[in-house]
């Protein structure tokens, strides 16, 4: 069995007297597409802070390749491979989307031609948009530069923290689209609330509640999964 | 080195403290609620020292004094909150640091325009003049009656803080300002409030430190750095972090000033030790502050998670 | 293509700009007023200074209280080694530039690890400290400061007179400015702007965020050093008042009313404080009070400076002639 892309173990964060992320291990295969499910408030969005480096540990080990990156600044783990993209959405609103994406390039260390940046703009179907602010975007539209401020990294792994958020069924289906095609050349640990599409793409899913995996396995597995199935129709109605 | 001067320096510097901490608790909260960096907040213990001042000389009444200048003071802090201040809550960092700047400028003129530029006299109440017998050696008794006044406000903010709903509100406020407002807290007049609040102490501090030090215009901006230097220990929104950042503050500060150039020309040769003594002396305090951020860039006690 | 962070090169107005400032000195020696250009020196050399806090404040969002600090330390470089033998301002100008770097990284290093309030509280407490540790000084002449017997030497120009120094500050000035252009242009002048607009995603997509910031931070520094430097030249005098905190809150009125984040922001706001401070301090000693007011009203009502205003009308105009 080959060694995976991304090995997390023990994972832990306390926010005073919470424990956010408790005790969380998963294995990234390469080119897997994971995806991470459970109530709000289950630490996913923490789990990402974790892998990304914005967000220390308590305890646990976060290994790239075989290479400890723990420790690693956030910046540092970038340049390694490992890109993530917002939930709230985070852009840069006085550049044009064609200069938000030239940064994305710029800071992954990749080089930062007309070209390639207009390329990045194509794959997240902003071609159209290239010279507009950001800030002026519409919702879905944001969405997308979003994604694609994580893709132009040249990241192979991706953590997406929910990338779908916010968006009508059309917008939806965009980036559903884009994650389907990403999927195989990606490496992608996708945090979504979408069932639809986490079930359409992932290969795996691990199931958070209270900072703990509660269950991890295929989908199939956690469609059928007792606690899982009380975990969320404890939280919502009938799935 | 006799104890009773080590015993009268560790004195002084809690009396610093405490009155640093009247400072630095209307700030951290304003800081860490608001968002907003204020440096207006010198010039209102500067308008509490010359209120007391100026009613002292008028009617011989210590406390008449100092009650003139906390409510003189907390409208004036109110007012300018309402006018001004709350304007620049969204507003950028530099735009607030500008317009409270010049409310420095602003309030300095006036001041100076009614006052003149010398230091004018804040006198002692004269039955607190003398000294105080304490545990065998003497203390000047005002000073003493400062450290108990600075030990009551400390107490009577922590109270208010913790026990209080209006406390607890405050607290609230400090961690998420939005949270605090989707949960129905009026923040309005909180903030009017807090700001208040906080001007009273400063004229508070203004008052009590006004016989000791210089009332004189410029003397809110020195004090002021000083509470920045001990918010940025502390913790900004924090009024723990402010009570031992203003204690550390005052004490390392009082302390080093007394007792370093005594133990560099006791270490060294006599020409470097009468320079360096007194120069390290002051800027002990910064290297204080530059450690901890090293450590902990959020402060000791960071009010938010 | 649209390039929002491209500063473009006006070539005509430009050469028109410094035409006029070329001729200044003559006009003001043709009317009898040569104090008017020692005035107008110290009005390039603060357009210097206050273009290298724009650097930091306008496009780097670091609202940096204690920048005052760089230029006492450029200053008093000049003032200590001048009276120990090195009069040539090849010497003297860089040595004073490197102190100003010197001291930016000592204090941007750790000052930089925080944002925010938090950022301009230490920033500020910090220059504060210099300021006490200069005042404590002896060596430094503690209250009086220090004074210098003549100008630096250049060479092939004579220093000592006041046209002379005139047209070598423009010239510093101008240079300055080209290189700030350079650099903001650049990709460091990029990333700079993108740390300023959202640093933290700058970090997510891979930049080095604390190290860049460092980077300009001392590159200010080092520029505001040479202002100091120039001052101390000037003025045969430093004092431990260049390193008040006030003196940097000035340096800040002169970004704001210039124009954070353009490239002339810094220096017309120097030229507008100058002249005003010149222009009201003759009627009456509380001429703070009129700065005061006039800067509460840029800040509320007119944030974007006189560049931002004035190019905010232009705009306007070319909307509706």
């Amino acid at each position: 069995m080959t060694a995976p892309a991304l090995r997390v173990t023990g994972l832990q964060k306390r926010f005073g007297g919470v424990l956010a992320v408790d005790d969380v291990s998963l294995d990234l295969a390469e080119g897997e597409l994971h995806a991470v499910i459970g109530p709000n408030g289950a630490g996913k969005t923490t789990l990402i802070h974790l892998l990304s480096g914005a967000l220390k540990p308590g305890a646990g080990t976060i290994v790239l390749d075989g290479r400890d990156i723990t420790g690693f600044a956030m910046h540092r783990r970038v340049r390694l491979g490992v890109a993530r993209s917002y939930q709230i959405t985070s852009l840069f609103p006085n550049f044009t989307v064609r200069e938000n994406l030239a940064l994305a390039l710029q800071g992954a260390g990749r080089p930062d031609d007309r070209d390639r940046a207009l390329a990045e703009l194509e794959a997240v179907g902003l071609g159209a948009r290239a010279d507009q602010l950001a800030g002026a975007l519409a919702h879905g539209e944001r969405r997308q530069l979003e994604l694609g401020l994580a893709l132009a990294t040249g990241a192979r792994i991706l953590l997406l923290d929910e990338p779908m958020a916010g968006l009508g069924p059309e917008e939806a289906a965009r980036i559903l689209s884009l994650l389907e095609a990403l999927k195989r050349r990606r490496t992608i640990l996708l945090v979504e609330h979408d069932m639809e599409a986490v079930f359409r793409l992932a290969d795996r899913i691990s199931t958070l509640v209270y900072g703990r995996v509660i269950a991890s396995g295929a989908p199939d597995e956690i469609r059928r999964h007792p606690e899982v199935r009380r975990a969320y129709l404890g939280e919502e109605g009938p799935a | 080195m006799p104890l009773s001067l080590i015993a009268e320096q560790l004195l002084n510097g809690l009396q610093l403290g405490l009155m640093l901490f009247l400072l630095a608790a209307g700030l951290t909260l304003v800081f860490g609620i608001m968002d907003m960096i204020n440096l207006a907040h010198g010039s209102l213990y500067m308008i509490g020292a010359y209120i007391a001042a100026a009613v002292i000389e008028a009617s011989g009444s210590f406390l008449l004094g100092i009650a003139s200048a906390i409510a003189g003071t907390a409208l004036v802090g109110a007012a300018l909150e309402m006018t001004l201040l709350r304007r620049l809550y969204r507003r950028s960092h530099l735009s607030q640091v500008l317009a409270t700047f010049a409310v420095i400028l602003i309030a300095n003129e006036i001041v100076r325009m009614i006052w003149g530029s010398q230091p004018i006299l804040l006198s002692m109440p004269p039955a607190l003049s003398g000294p105080a017998e304490l545990l065998g050696f003497r203390y000047p008794a005002y000073r003493l009656v400062v450290i108990g006044v600075g030990l009551a406000m400390a107490l009577f903010l922590w109270l208010l803080v913790t026990r209080t709903r209006a406390g607890m509100w405050v607290r609230a406020g400090a961690s998420d300002r939005e949270m605090a407002e989707v949960m129905g807290v009026d923040t309005r007049t909180l903030f009017t409030l807090v700001f208040a609040i906080g001007a009273a102490l400063a004229a508070v501090a203004g008052a009590l430190l006004g016989p000791l030090l210089a009332v004189q215009v410029g003397m809110g901006e020195n004090i002021l750095i000083l509470a920045f230097v001990v918010i940025s220990i502390g913790g900004i929104g924090s009024i723990r972090g402010a009570l031992v950042g203003s204690l550390l503050v005052g004490l390392l500060d009082t302390a080093g000033r007394a007792f370093l150039p005594f133990l560099f020309r006791a270490m060294f040769p006599s020409m470097i030790a009468a320079e360096a003594g007194p120069a390290v002396a002051s800027v002990l305090i910064y290297v204080l502050m530059a450690a901890v951020l090293y450590f902990r860039p959020s402060g000791l006690f960071p009010a938010r998670g | 293509m649209r390039d929002t962070l491209h500063i473009p090169l006006r070539p005509w107005p430009m050469l028109g700009v410094v035409a006029a400032l070329a001729l200044l000195p003559l006009a003001a020696l043709a009317l009898g007023q040569p104090f008017y250009v020692v005035f107008a020196t110290r009005v390039l050399i603060y357009a210097l200074i206050a273009t290298s806090l724009n650097l930091l404040i306008g496009y780097g969002g670091m609202v940096s209280f204690g920048h005052a600090a760089f230029v006492g330390a450029g200053a008093y470089t000049v003032a200590l080694l001048m009276p120990a033998g090195i009069v040539s301002a090849w010497l003297l100008w860089p040595a004073s530039l490197i102190a100003g770097a010197f001291f930016a990284f000592l204090i941007g290093a750790p000052s930089l690890r925080t944002r925010g309030v938090s950022f301009i509280m230490i920033t500020l407490a910090f220059a504060q400290m210099a300021y006490y540790l200069v005042l404590s000084l002896r060596a430094l002449g503690s209250d009086d400061g220090l004074t210098l017997s003549t100008r630096p030497s250049l060479g092939f120009v004579d220093l000592n007179r006041d046209a002379a120094f005139y047209y070598v500050a423009l010239a510093i000035l101008l240079g300055a400015l080209a290189a700030g252009r350079v650099l903001l242009n650049a990709p460091l002048g990029r990333a700079l702007q993108g740390i300023r607009d959202n640093e933290t995603r700058m970090e997510a997509i891979g930049f080095a965020t604390y190290r860049l910031k460092l980077l300009v931070f001392v590159i200010a520094g080092a520029a505001a050093g040479l202002g100091g430097g120039l001052l101390a030249s000037l003025n045969g005098l430093v004092g431990p008042n260049l390193l008040h905190w006030t003196e940097s809150g000035l340096l800040m009125i002169m970004v704001i009313l210039g124009g954070a984040g353009r490239l002339l922001g810094g220096a017309l706001g120097a030229a507008v404080l100058l002249s005003a401070e010149e222009a009201i301090a003759e009627h009456t000693i509380h001429w703070p009070l009129g700065i005061g007011v006039v800067l509460l009203a840029v800040v509320l009502f007119a944030p974007d400076g006189l560049i931002g205003g004035l190019s905010g009308l232009a705009r306007r105009w070319r909307a509706n002639p």
